[in-house]
């Protein structure tokens, strides 16, 4: 089929233009912006400053606070998720009555917004009324009339929970559609030659649904490292549950109006965002080698 | 054994099953509930008295019915935005030879690793210079370049499944690109564009960090930022059934819709997130 190129052109054009305004331009105007000390209140002068917001990063304790927060937050809810996504597609991917019914359920949690089901979970976790503080408690992890959301530590793990709670069946269905490729020879052929079950998992299973699991894991991890909507409403990064995003968002948008801050977060902006980038460069990494 | 591995198996399929819809029964049970019933220290699982109040309260007492008008409108507009644009450049991509084809892709392609909050404030600055804060379109811009790459992605993955035969046909026919695209191939792409509009159209309902920094006024919020932002009548103390018969009624849709196009999202999210 012959086609001018050149019509390629005008037809790629609207989309160049949309992400180059919302996306490239304010990528860029961020990057500039950090080496400037400036806020959003008038007669705050506009100063080149150089590198000295990146300097003042370091020395900012609440900012370090967050980073860590954001790495355990990140390392701790990935690491559930994909353990538990791996043995609930495991389970779902056997045949069983009402399969299809479980199989929907599972896509539930990943339709709410999360920020809807935050406030559900708040209420769940509500200090006096809660059925997860009952819950809790019954179990025997917490002591009656502890406040979950109100310590720091336990607020942490019951934003985790929440977190849990929606990525995981999100990860099972996308693991058990790696499961389902495996063709089922494999296994009749590794039956006949006597493997057991546990065998066939672990030289059949896992080595052919990793390289699906890796994907889902970076997937992941780009966005666990920069959550916002949970702990924004669950806490408002109280009692020690702050994240980088969570932070950010704080100085751009509230600090800012009284002082010489945008630059600064500006700063933080750039940090989160080389920061994922690293992951995502992984992440185009193993695409390609899944690709080849 | 054979028992005890069924009944094991099957408790476990069950507790998968309560894991995800529990929270929504609960927050269903919650709002049907009098206040006397839901400030209980021992709640009950079945209520045992049943008021719809809430659902009244929720659209006399605040303006909730304006935030799901909002939400209809960004959201809505942001789908038929990134599917007439994406749809033009996924054919582009798919089917016209040109030069700097790949950097084209991976430029679409980037941008949905772009963490939000790093060009939050930027987008902010220059929607205030455009004096585009507490605007529908100011939501809606940002939206439809989130949204773009999955599209993009999704539909010329899509446009390549499909035989090139009929499309020569009708070039020889002295039918424009143009024109191939709109009566050829975009009524053949159906199945793809009902995918990749709902996924669109989930992602831009569901947005919280842009629609609550750049709406700031309670009748234009969009449904996240009301129901995040809930307040009562003071400072202390939240509404919880009215909230939770918001989350139910915003909610509702939202589930019905999912579950009946379930394959076909499952379908897409694995071509945008597994492959890409």
């Amino acid at each position: 089929m012959k086609i001018k190129g050149s019509a390629a052109y005008w037809m790629i054009f609207p989309t160049l233009l949309i992400i180059s305004i919302v996306a490239f331009f304010p990528l860029f105007k961020t990057f500039y912006d950090s080496f400037f000390s400036f806020g959003l209140r008038p007669g705050i002068e506009r100063k080149f400053v150089g590198l000295e917001n990146y300097k003042n990063l370091l020395r900012d304790v609440r900012f370090v606070n967050a980073l860590k927060n954001t790495i355990f937050f990140t390392v701790v809810s990935v690491s559930i998720e994909t353990v538990l996504g791996l043995i609930v597609a495991l389970i779902v991917h056997q045949k069983f009555t009402l399969r299809g019914i479980v199989r929907a359920a599972m896509l539930v949690p990943w339709a709410i917004p999360t920020a809807i089901s935050s406030q559900m979970w708040r209420w769940m976790f509500h200090d006096q009324f809660g059925i997860m503080t009952r819950l809790w408690e019954r179990i025997g992890i917490i002591t009656p009339g502890t406040p979950i959301l109100g310590r720091p530590g336990l607020a942490m793990w019951a934003i985790i929970f929440v977190d849990v709670w929606k990525t995981t069946p999100f990860m099972a269905l996308l693991i058990l559609a790696g499961l389902q490729v495996i063709p089922e020879d494999i296994y009749e052929a590794a039956k006949i030659d006597g493997a057991n079950s546990i065998q066939r998992f672990f030289k059949i299973t896992l080595p052919l649904v990793t390289p699906t699991i890796a994907v889902a894991l970076i997937f992941r991890t780009l966005d666990a490292l920069r959550v916002f909507d949970v702990v924004y409403i669950m806490t408002r990064g109280a009692v020690n549950t702050e994240t980088l995003a969570v932070y950010n968002r704080h100085v751009l948008m509230d600090r800012a109006f009284t002082g010489a801050w945008f630059g600064y977060g500006s700063a933080i902006s750039v940090f989160i965002f080389m920061l994922i980038m690293i992951f995502a460069i992984i992440y185009i990494r193993s695409l390609k080698l899944r690709l080849d | 054994m054979n028992v005890v591995r069924k009944t094991l198996f099957y408790g476990l399929v069950i507790l998968i099953f309560v894991w995800c819809v529990f929270p929504l029964y609960w927050a269903f049970v919650s709002s049907i509930k009098p206040d006397r019933d839901l400030f209980e220290k021992n709640p009950t699982f079945i209520p045992r008295r049943i008021t719809f109040e809430n659902y009244v309260k929720v659209f006399k007492e605040r303006p909730f019915h304006v935030n799901i008008k909002n939400s209809i409108i960004v959201a809505g507009v942001t789908t038929i935005l990134s599917l007439a644009v994406g749809s033009l450049s996924a054919y582009s991509i798919a089917r016209i030879k040109f030069r700097g084809k790949k950097i084209v892709m991976s430029l679409i392609l980037s941008v949905s690793m772009f963490p939000q909050i790093s060009i939050l404030g930027s987008i902010f600055l220059i929607l205030r210079a455009l004096k585009l804060i507490n605007t529908y379109t100011g939501l809606i811009l940002p939206y439809t370049a989130m949204n773009i790459p999955l599209t993009v992605w999704v539909l010329q993955n899509f446009f390549r499944e499909l035989p090139k035969e009929i499309e020569e046909a009708a070039f020889i026919d002295g039918a424009s690109k143009f024109r191939t695209l709109w009566s050829i191939v975009l009524p053949m792409s159906a199945p793809g564009l009902v995918a990749t509009g709902l996924l669109t159209f989930i992602a831009s309902w569901n947005e919280f960090l842009f629609a609550l920094t750049f709406m700031q006024r309670p009748n234009l919020y969009t449904v996240p930022v009301a129901i995040a932002l809930f307040k009562g009548a003071s400072q202390y103390e939240i509404p919880w059934g009215q909230l939770m018969a918001a989350a139910v009624i915003v909610t509702m849709p939202l589930v019905i819709l999912v579950l009946i196009f379930q394959n076909r999202i499952i379908a897409g999210l694995s071509a945008g997130a597994v492959k890409g």
